[in-house]
């Protein structure tokens, strides 16, 4: 079970929040721009590093934010928790 | 090292180092990787391959599924290649002259909702047109099939029926490998393992800058190879990542447990979507169970413990009898999730390799079919009818497989 801190309500079980999946992730600024294999890939393509991984998460069991967060995907260790209008924080790689 | 053992002589297949060069490799030692070589060497007679596994043969998700096999998919597509699998799983062990224990018990996939009941009469009559067998049952039926099912109409979430695969069944994984690690030896592929694949030996066109794959760098130096197929599971996207492109591919924890041992008391397979488990009993006499991945992307072969408390209350809702069934062992596979939750075999944007993944949380069941269809495809370069539908370009034309749901199981 994660152990994730909502950025305003504080550290909740995993159970509470709902994933949402790769974070900075923008709507295209013109959709009817977008090749087909450019739309492709922004609805079905993203990244799956083994690694650090900035993902969106809801809490939408307690105050229904969104909110984004660096977590290790080999050893689950959240290492950033930061709002959507926030840049992903710079870390340090851990080999 | 084999003197360390004693008296056992009779290895399965050698343990060789890699020649520099092969005519074609497969990168991923496990069931899928395992039956592309076989079929590259049997259909094919493309012997002079090497299978690259990072670590032991078939220790990934061969070693951690639940090992059902069914081909009951709704769409046309999905049903050709899990009943040619199917097919296979019937005719490959006595061809590879290896007892599977492929159990065709059957499969109950059971229905709890009025819209269940109509999906899964559906999916019968798709199946039966697609000449998959099946039948639906009512309540009653359920219960002569598998007794300790309960259906009494007081529970929350009361069975309302189900779909019935006679031909469905289990097999014993490790036996599947054993096999086609033992044929493969015998034909003269080399299978090795500790060598893991850190990156991509390309050339690229001066005229048309295509990039095309001539090799590729392990742990245990540079292997080269005119072709080369991916069919590492979870793995796949940061293969993927080292030759330079991506897949439309999320990797998950899928968790799997067994209890402790006990007498047979559960005859067939028995799967739902809706209060989401699955379980059997192994020939040992395990109940073996599983049921969805956790939601966030991992690779750490393990997941959240709510998830397996959420199918351990699916499982006595269904089974009141495992209320004194007693847990043995828990653990993790990573799977690679699909947008249309169909698999992903055939080329890829670099020239000469090609990859088999998506799988998903269904790969065991369909190890036969993705290894005809993977080997097909990297031995003529052109995809089988098996695999054409499987693209990734299904994906930039939107000609999705979407079993999402419609697989009889939630992904």
């Amino acid at each position: 079970m994660l152990l994730l801190t909502c950025p305003w309500c504080g550290p909740r079980d995993e159970t509470e929040y709902h994933y949402g999946g790769e974070a900075h992730v923008p709507y295209p600024e013109d959709p009817s721009a977008l090749s087909d294999q450019q739309w492709a890939e922004y609805l079905f393509y993203r990244d799956n590093p083994s690694g650090l991984f900035a993902e969106r998460w809801s809490h939408s069991g307690g105050c229904r934010r969104w909110f984004n967060v660096v977590r290790d995907t080999r050893t689950y260790a959240v290492h950033a928790v930061y709002t959507a209008a926030d840049p992903r924080p710079e870390i340090e790689v851990n080999p | 090292m084999a003197g360390e053992f004693g008296e056992q002589k009779d290895w399965l297949w050698r343990n060789p180092d890699p020649k520099p060069s092969y005519d074609m490799l497969v990168i991923g030692g496990g069931g899928h990787g395992l039956a592309t070589a076989y079929y590259l060497a049997k259909q094919h007679g493309i012997t002079n391959i090497a299978v690259l596994e990072k670590g032991w043969l078939a220790g990934g998700n061969m070693a951690r599924n639940t090992t059902i096999i069914r081909s009951n998919y709704l769409w046309d597509e999905s049903a050709a290649i899990y009943e040619f699998s199917l097919k296979e799983w019937e005719r490959l062990p006595g061809e590879l002259d290896y007892d599977f224990l492929f159990s065709q018990r059957g499969v109950l996939n059971l229905a709890h909702t009025l819209q269940d009941v109509r999906d899964s009469i559906r999916r019968v009559g798709a199946n039966q047109l697609n000449g998959v067998d099946g039948e639906w049952l009512e309540p009653d039926e359920v219960a002569k099939v598998c007794p300790i099912v309960n259906v009494s109409p007081e529970v929350r979430y009361p069975v309302l029926g189900a779909t019935f695969q006679p031909r469905a069944g289990i097999a014993k994984h490790d036996h599947v490998a054993w096999a086609l690690a033992r044929a493969l030896d015998s034909m003269g592929v080399d299978l090795i393992q500790n060598c893991e694949v850190t990156g991509f030996a390309l050339s690229t066109s001066s005229t048309s800058g295509a990039r095309r794959v001539v090799g590729v760098e392990t742990t245990r130096g540079r292997i080269d190879a005119g072709v080369i197929g991916l069919t590492s599971a979870g793995h796949s996207s940061v293969l993927a990542a080292k030759a330079g492109f991506r897949l439309p591919v999320q990797s998950h924890p899928l968790q799997a447990l067994v209890s402790e041992l006990y007498q047979p008391v559960h005859p067939t397979v028995v799967m739902s979507n809706h209060v989401h488990v699955y379980v059997s009993q192994a020939h040992k006499g395990e109940l073996v169970m599983g049921a969805g991945v956790d939601s966030y992307n991992g690779y750490g072969q393990r997941g959240s413990f709510h998830v397996i408390e959420h199918q351990m209350a699916a499982a006595l809702e269904l089974f009141p009898i495992f209320g004194t069934a007693r847990l043995l062992r828990t653990w993790g596979g990573i799977v690679d999730v699909s947008p249309d939750a169909s698999p992903i075999i055939g080329p890829t944007p670099v020239d000469n390799l090609f990859v088999n993944c998506g799988w998903g949380t269904g790969g065991f069941k369909a190890t036969p079919g993705a290894g005809f269809a993977m080997a097909h495809t990297m031995a003529t370069g052109e995809a089988h009818e098996l695999n054409r539908p499987f693209g990734l370009e299904r994906f930039v034309s939107g000609a999705l497989i979407d079993e999402h749901g419609a697989a009889a199981v939630a992904h």
